[in-house]
């Protein structure tokens, strides 16, 4: 049960700092979990991501694959429940006062000042996964061949997907 | 609900931590139906891809040690990075003054990705210093 609690408790103050969403959290996510409580290896750490990438639904929802595997269903609903409710909570007492602070210079510079910030989280992400998988050379050809496609074309990323499962299951990458 | 409002709750969402898609959901579910609104409406949007993620977390647990399963996973990672670091790209660009700002894309990237250093407090860092930045950029205009 105090697994579950610590589990809730990380994921509540994780909750806080999610500027650019559950994407940009990655890094922080592989902190606390593997290297600090190692709940999870490293591997298991970029299967779930993998698995979550790959599932239909809202990024955040990885946050509920390291909740299950941390500590079962319970550990499941937990992590989620405090990823998701902290913000609901303040965005919902905040929003009627929000639109009154619209165009304000502090709240322009907040919102200009966390955009840098959030590119970093998410490159930092990549990177993580990146040395965690252990990826050989061909993986880095089909990194580099995603990036370009995703960026170039309008195809859906599930394609890639598709794509990046093929060559796994014939040992290509 | 007009595109205008949508469009100002969005920026609301993206702006503050936490799932973007969870809090817009409970601000559109709030104006519709107030409180109830606000706790049905997320749960309606994660309800279903949770039970899916659920069901192959457990897959996950039978059969995630076969070599098969683990190559399959291997090459979904490698996709699921070159997206991310798509993504990135694509949030970089979308910076206006560039110069003045990508440095603190840099700084986090040392802080996190190599040093290790606990988020929360990179966060703080930077936010003041970045934001410090952008505010004193918007006075001098």
């Amino acid at each position: 049960m105090s697994l579950v609690v610590d589990l809730f408790l990380e994921f509540t103050l994780l909750a806080f700092v999610a500027f650019g969403g559950a994407t940009a959290l990655l890094p922080e996510m592989h902190r606390v979990v593997v290297d600090n409580h190692h709940w999870l290896d490293d591997t298991t750490f970029t299967h779930l991501y993998a698995i979550a990438q790959a599932a239909p639904g809202p990024n955040v929802l990885v946050v509920t694959l390291i909740g299950w595997k941390v500590a079962g269903l319970a550990g499941a609903l937990a992590a989620t429940l405090a990823m998701c409710l902290p913000m609901s909570v303040v965005i919902y007492l905040l929003y009627d006062r929000w639109e009154s602070f619209a165009g304000k210079r502090w709240q322009r510079a907040i919102q200009i000042g966390v955009a840098p910030l959030a590119v970093g989280l998410v490159f930092s992400g990549a990177a993580l996964i990146v040395q965690s998988a252990g990826l050989g050379w061909a993986a880095w050809v089909l990194v580099a061949f995603t990036v370009l496609i995703n960026l170039r074309t309008n195809l859906h990323p599930l394609w890639l997907i598709a794509l990046g499962a093929a060559l796994g299951l014939l040992e290509l990458v | 609900m007009t595109a205008e409002e949508f469009n100002a709750q969005l920026g609301l969402c993206q702006f503050l931590p936490g799932p973007n898609v969870v809090n817009l959901a409970v601000l559109v579910g709030k104006r519709q139906c107030g409180l109830a609104g606000a706790v049905v409406a997320p749960l309606g949007l994660l309800g279903g891809p949770m039970l899916i993620v659920l069901i192959l977390g457990w897959l996950y647990d039978l059969y995630g040690n076969l070599p098969l399963a683990q190559s399959m996973l291997r090459g979904i990672a490698a996709v699921g990075c070159g997206l991310l670091f798509a993504m990135a790209w694509r949030m970089g660009m979308a910076i206006k003054d560039k110069w003045a700002f990508l440095p603190f894309t840099v700084l986090v990237v040392t802080a996190i990705a190599w040093l290790r250093w606990p988020m929360p407090l990179v966060m703080l860092a930077g936010l003041l210093l970045s934001g410090g930045l952008a505010y004193w950029r918007l006075g001098r205009r």
